[in-house]
């Protein structure tokens, strides 16, 4: 059983199925690292990336054009984020249960929408690999790094990117100091209020993005719950990543190697029981949390509203 | 300044309406008429004996459910894992009945309960347990679990304990072979489903209150709740106050899963959550988290997933838009909270923007 696992080009197909499948981790992963690192806790991550992944398949399908999709998903992303900064920010309700509610709003809403416009099973032209030349040419590396759609690249570019605005911009300061002091930050001037509707919503944008990520680059159907929990997997590696993108890129290709492990074993039809397999992605997540807790420095004011009269 | 008991219900009211207003939209955008659904949906519980006896017997695992929620949130910590819970308990209880055939069921019935009660309690004491010695986010861990008891007690429906008959016939249907006679909740009310459970629930409820408001263990969980820090300076073991309440909840929700199986399937199969872990959320949260609270708010949502079944059937709209109200009304209603802490908060967010207004002209507030 473990030979079978051994092969070279099994272990080949398992860490490129597992580089592209850490696309949708790290999607959403940095953009609720964004949203954490201002002090708001979104837990709607997972219903915004079932909305997400709905638009961008109902629009592909419409139109015959992914791209179109990927821009339908960043608006429903950036309208949901709207309505999580809202409540959570304006309103300032308790974090923790209004990402619950955006949850099951989008679960629903999403389910509910596919039936009234789809309805059936069917699948769309997503994206298509780019092998990218000469890297593509190397041996083992070239199948499991260079030859990904534009998402994958993508994604994996955003982890430098992000940590440069988060670390290296006057905004990106901004929004670390709004998310550990925030009466300080708004003592000297910064829209704390501002900042968080910012990050929600990029943070939203980007969920929406790896939910479409499944529907466009991976699946390219859609299907009642297809995000399975990834959304909530996401929203625990920004604590396994604590809140840095290289930590958040680290824990995204880990669990994403795990999640292809489990889709290999099922494929090979390996003695393992399905249902054993599909749990080990969130066994290991509870046990990967339980690792990294104790000494965790976490943003000072996540999940606590802002109220400068208070 | 707090709100008065009417502007709570004024509120709570205008959250639902706000949330039923959303879902109107939907269902024009379904080619539905809103009217003709929300009366099917309003008026159908209403208008039979079956319409409120079912309403009383979905109100039974939200009422459960809800109570568990209660002694959590109240104890500062947040368990969203009732799903996970729930499968559980009724995974433990069942076994518990299939093993133990030829018990009396005055033996058999409070066994089974206990067991669910203590599976349940189990699976919400591991996070409860994460969070107090490691800091583990308790909405993550409890999420995880959900995803893992659904596995597990699917991979047990399909192997260990499936039904005899279903490999017997080559149907391999997943489910258990039916529970002895002499464990189910009698009826309460004959011809219909209604059951013992839905006293059960009621006396807890009464039973929770007395517990969280009325001994000193109650009063210690509610202090760490209120102020963690402050209860910990007063000499309150924090952690295992959390990991009790964590206990008590998943206990709680456990049990909601077995009277489930005895009350109304009489065997456990796939999916008897049926979504009762959040939607128990919904309904101690409109309840204002309070165990007396929870019972005409777990009632109202009974009626409310009944009658968006019979709202469904009369203008045909997919099912999932019971999901969607009710993600809205959980927004509504935490949203609007801060209205309920600070009556003049309305006033104050609208008074940035527009001209203030003098206090006697002052109308009064709209919630929505």
């Amino acid at each position: 059983m473990i030979d079978q696992l051994l092969q070279t080009h099994i272990i080949i197909g398992v860490l490129a199925t597992g580089v592209r499948l850490s696309t949708p981790f790290l999607l959403a992963a940095l953009g609720e690292m964004f949203t954490q690192r201002s002090g708001v806790f979104n837990l709607g991550v997972e219903g915004i990336m079932l909305m997400g992944a709905f638009s961008g398949f109902w629009v592909t399908l419409v139109t015959g054009t992914p791209m179109l999709g990927i821009l339908a998903a960043i608006i429903v992303g950036a309208l949901m984020g709207l309505l999580m900064a809202f409540v959570s920010v304006t309103m300032q309700a308790k974090q923790g249960i209004s990402g619950i509610g955006l949850y099951m709003l989008g679960w629903g809403l999403a389910g509910f929408l596919f039936r009234i416009t789809v309805g059936y099973v069917t699948s769309v032209e997503g994206f298509r690999p780019i092998a990218i030349p000469i890297l593509s040419d190397i041996p083992i590396l070239g199948t499991v790094l260079f030859n990904h759609n534009w998402m994958v690249y993508f994604s994996l570019l955003l982890v430098p990117i992000s940590w440069v605005v988060l670390f290296k911009t006057t905004w990106g300061l901004k929004v670390r100091a709004v998310g550990v002091t925030p009466e300080a930050a708004d003592t000297l001037g910064v829209s704390v209020r501002g900042i968080r509707y910012a990050c929600v919503v990029i943070g939203s944008i980007m969920a929406g993005l790896a939910g479409a990520f499944l529907t466009l680059g991976h699946t390219n159907m859609y299907g009642d719950n297809l995000t399975a929990g990834r959304g909530f997997i996401a929203v625990a590696l920004v604590y396994f990543g604590r809140w840095n993108p290289w930590g958040i890129l680290a824990g995204s290709l880990f669990f994403s190697i795990v999640d292809a492990l489990q889709l290999w074993v099922q494929v090979l039809g390996l003695d393992i029981p399905y249902e054993f397999a599909v749990m080990a992605p969130y066994v290991l997540t509870v046990v990967a949390l339980a690792a990294v807790s104790g000494r965790i420095w976490e943003p000072a004011a996540l999940g606590k509203p802002f109220d400068r009269e208070a | 300044m707090k709100q008065s008991i009417w502007g709570k219900i004024l509120i709570l009211i205008g959250a639902v309406v706000g949330a039923l207003l959303v879902g109107a939209l939907l269902l024009l955008i379904a080619g539905a008429n809103p009217l003709v659904a929300y009366r099917a949906m309003l008026i159908g519980p209403l208008s039979s004996r079956y319409g409120i006896t079912e309403a009383l017997v979905k109100a039974t695992p939200l009422l459960l459910v809800g109570l568990g929620i209660v002694i959590a949130f109240r104890s500062g910590i947040l368990n969203i894992g009732g799903e996970g819970q729930m499968v559980i308990g009724a995974l433990a209880g069942s076994a518990c009945a299939l093993a133990l055939p030829d018990l009396p069921g005055i033996l058999l019935l409070p066994m089974t309960l206990l067991s669910s009660f203590l599976a349940g309690a189990v699976w919400g004491g591991i996070p409860g347990w994460l969070k107090a010695r490691l800091s583990v986010n308790e909405i993550l861990s409890t999420i995880m679990l959900n995803s893992i008891a659904l596995q597990l007690v699917t991979f047990m429906l399909r192997g260990p304990l499936i039904d005899p008959q279903e490999i017997a016939y080559g149907t391999g249907f997943p489910q258990t072979a039916q529970l002895p006679e002499q464990s189910w909740l009698p009826r309460l009310i004959p011809r219909t489903r209604l059951h013992w459970g839905f006293v059960v629930a009621l006396l807890l409820a009464g039973l929770v209150y007395v517990f969280l408001w009325r001994t000193s263990l109650g009063y210690r969980m509610r202090a760490v709740g209120a102020q963690k820090e402050a209860a910990r300076y007063g000499g309150i073991q924090v952690e295992n106050s959390l990991v009790l309440a964590m206990a008590l909840s998943g206990g709680f929700a456990g049990l909601a899963g077995m009277v489930e199986v005895l009350g109304i399937h009489h065997r456990l199969l796939d999916g008897i959550s049926a979504g009762y872990g959040f939607s128990g959320i919904v309904a101690a949260l409109f309840g204002q988290l309070h165990p007396l609270g929870t019972i005409p708010a777990a009632i109202l949502f009974g009626a409310l997933t009944l009658g968006a079944d019979m709202m469904q059937r009369a203008v045909e709209v997919p099912a999932a838009i019971v999901l969607t109200i009710q993600g809205l009304v959980v927004l509504f209603v935490v949203g609007s909270d801060v209205l309920m802490r600070r009556p003049d908060f309305l006033k104050r967010l609208l008074g940035k923007r527009m001209m203030p207004i003098p206090e006697e002209t002052s109308q009064e507030e709209v919630p929505s």
